[in-house]
């Protein structure tokens, strides 16, 4: 086989005639860079700028020496590229530059002693003074708003779920496009655009009239976020079982196996990655929710562990009450950093279930390979 | 282990529209029978009457009777879950579960319905169903493996052999072989023609040499226009529908002239 190739050749392919070499980019890159740098240096550097102009030189520059070198198709390519490239480099920067804000300022109160495993019960602005004026450490922690968070978003999700994915079951498997299904998928677009403080509203109204006046505890809170999450829920699950193959429903009737066996052995594992990643982004889309849990779960400065009773914290309430309100109005810094540490915690948590998401659409995914 | 259906004057409906008109036939049991017939005729509309897959569709309704053994499919109080699981039935994709192993898929009859099995009545069962379908030697070396990883000759035959791993009595294919190479179209021909011994095969094809090579009857379907119900043209012997039809149409049909 190897004796019909042609020998290699010094000589440039007939075929490659007319392109950019490879290092074309790289030179073109390093230009743009310098010159960026001069026209900056001229009116003032900063570094956000130097890229934005180093940008636009390196598109100009690439872009014109192609259509020298290549002609106009080539050189409307690498227009496309770059507009693509840049497009997605301006999405990433306000990402990136949270994570960052985040990170600088969260660390240090993330590492201050106790910030994990202690509560603020009993931590006073003296403290925070001594902090500031004696260099003492920052104490005061949000392990109540943690486990808040945690349960509040817990209970949340366990109503939810069954109720969303319920709810998108009924609609794709049983619904047949009838009236009330398409009630039902009128009223979930209407409560998706529920503003997060009306929901809020309503669990406190809610229980106000059942339980009694006054009521905040966790478990208000979670019917607050539930009625956030259900649409979110029943949005993505709809369409995670659409997209199940009708052939392996077929297949499954055909074996003699009922529709609701059906359901729960091959749609729903079928679907399953799908899905969790759907309740994934729900859970993300609450965790953060401050005003509904503030109207009704109230605030608390200490651990609460019953979701049935009583107040509680969660990390938004505390991040907000922290920054609003710092435990000593003349210093608050030591208020601030801890509010940093605990939006620090949150990003981690969320990235936390993200990766969870991902493990299960990991283990249950349609197995592939041979 | 095998059981005769006999058709009467069976009318097949998609909410409004007739699809086929008036079929009646009589497939005998431990026998292969054909149908065939130009696209859109109503084959697999009938076939899919045949175990009740046909109201699957939101709709789909059925006039008339189908006995299987003299018991009708149709008769009030009726489970169609238990007409499914006598009457088997391979689709003209491929369609194993993606998220089973190739040994969970020939099991799914029993595993999905939550039947009590032993482990060595499980490899049992799983070992006679691929012997079954010639594809044993093939995947002896990986059950474990998902059953997506085969190649589509392959896994037609992994869902011939999780039909028959359920001990129908009768199996229904709409067009098996539509979607496969000619070699595996031949492993599977050669497949139908073993099947006969055990099963009563009804299978639908748009290959009149196959329908030669593998039938013992043949029934063919034809349709007057667009909109129109298809109707059974003719039901004879093989044999005779291939080289001495009666109806104009079917001579015009399987010589190649139609239309
Ligand atoms: N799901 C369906 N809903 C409504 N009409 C259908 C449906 N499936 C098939 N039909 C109609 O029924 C007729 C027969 O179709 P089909 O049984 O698929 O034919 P064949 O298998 O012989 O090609 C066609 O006119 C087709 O348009
Ligand atoms: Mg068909």
């Amino acid at each position: 086989m190897s004796s019909t190739l042609t020998p290699v050749r010094s000589k440039r392919s007939a075929l490659t005639k007319g392109q950019l070499p490879k290092f074309a980019p790289y030179v073109v890159l390093a230009a743009a860079l310098i010159v960026g740098a001069a026209i900056l240096g001229v009116i003032g550097f900063n570094a956000f700028g130097w890229g934005i102009v180093s940008a636009i030189l390196f598109t100009i520059g690439l872009v014109g020496w192609s259509a020298i070198a290549e002609g106009s198709r080539k050189a409307k390519d690498k227009l496309a590229t770059c507009l693509v490239v840049g497009s997605f480099l301006i999405a990433l920067l306000p990402l990136i530059s949270v994570i960052w804000t985040v990170l600088v300022n969260g660390i240090p109160g993330l590492i201050a002693p106790g910030f994990l495993t202690s509560s603020m019960n009993g931590v006073t602005g003296v403290y925070d003074n001594r902090a500031v004026e004696e260099g003492a450490p920052v104490i005061g922690g949000i392990y109540h708003a943690l486990i808040g968070t945690v349960q509040i978003t817990l209970v949340a999700t366990l109503i939810s779920v069954p109720v969303g994915l319920l709810t998108a079951i009924y609609l794709v498997e049983y619904g047949n496009d009838g009236r009330l299904a398409r009630a039902i998928t009128f009223f979930v677009d209407v409560m998706t655009g529920i503003p997060s403080i009306v929901a809020g509203l309503f669990a406190a109204a809610f229980f106000f009239a059942v339980v009694g006046p006054g009521t905040k505890t966790g478990a208000v809170a979670a019917v607050a976020l539930s009625v956030l999450m259900i649409p979110v829920v029943v949005r993505s699950s709809e369409e995670m079982l659409k997209i199940v193959p009708n052939e392996l429903r077929e297949a499954a009737y055909a074996l003699g196996v009922r529709k609701w066996r059906t359901i729960i052995k091959v749609v729903i594992p079928t679907a399953i990655s799908g899905i969790a990643s759907g309740v994934t982004l729900a859970i993300a889309r609450v965790i953060g929710e401050t005003a509904p849990i503030l109207v009704t779960a109230g605030f608390a400065t200490s651990i609460n562990n019953n979701v049935f009773g009583g107040w509680m914290a969660s990390l938004p309430t505390f991040i907000y009450t922290q920054i609003l309100n710092p435990t000593s109005p003349a210093n608050p810094d030591p208020s601030s950093q801890r509010a940093w540490g605990a939006a620090l915690v949150l990003i981690i948590l969320v990235m936390i279930l993200n990766l969870g998401a991902r493990l299960i659409a990991r283990v249950f995914a349609p197995k592939t390979g041979r | 282990m095998s059981k005769r259906i006999d058709v009467k004057d069976l009318n097949v409906y998609y909410g409004d529209f007739l699809a086929v008109e008036d079929v009646s036939i009589n497939i005998e049991a431990k026998s292969v029978t054909a149908f065939i017939g130009p696209s859109g005729c109503g084959k697999s509309t009938f076939l899919r009457t045949l175990n009740r897959m046909h109201e699957v569709l939101p709709g789909a309704r059925v006039e008339g009777e189908v006995l299987l053994d003299g018991d009708n499919l149709y008769g009030p109080g009726v489970d169609p879950v238990t007409v499914r699981s006598q009457i088997g039935m391979v689709f003209q994709r491929p369609n194993p579960f993606p998220t089973m192993s190739i040994r969970d898929n020939v099991l799914a009859g029993v595993k999905l319905n939550n039947k009590k099995i032993s482990k060595g009545e499980a490899d049992a069962l799983v070992e006679s169903s691929l012997q079954g379908a010639n594809l044993w030697n093939e995947v002896k070396d990986r059950l474990e493996k998902p059953g997506s990883g085969l190649s589509g000759g392959q896994q037609q035959r992994l869902c011939i052999a999780r039909a028959i791993a359920v001990e129908p009595q009768v199996i229904l294919m709409d067009e098996p072989c539509s979607a496969l190479d000619p070699i595996s179209t031949l492993a599977i021909e050669d497949l139908i023609n073993e099947l006969k011994d055990q099963y009563t095969v009804v299978i639908v094809t748009h290959n009149m040499q196959q329908a030669a090579r593998v039938s013992d009857k043949t029934a063919f379907f034809n349709i007057a226009g667009t909109g129109k119900p298809g109707k059974l043209i003719e039901f004879g012997n093989t044999q005779n529908i291939f080289s001495n039809p009666t109806q104009k149409a079917t001579e015009d049909y399987v010589s190649g002239r139609f239309g």
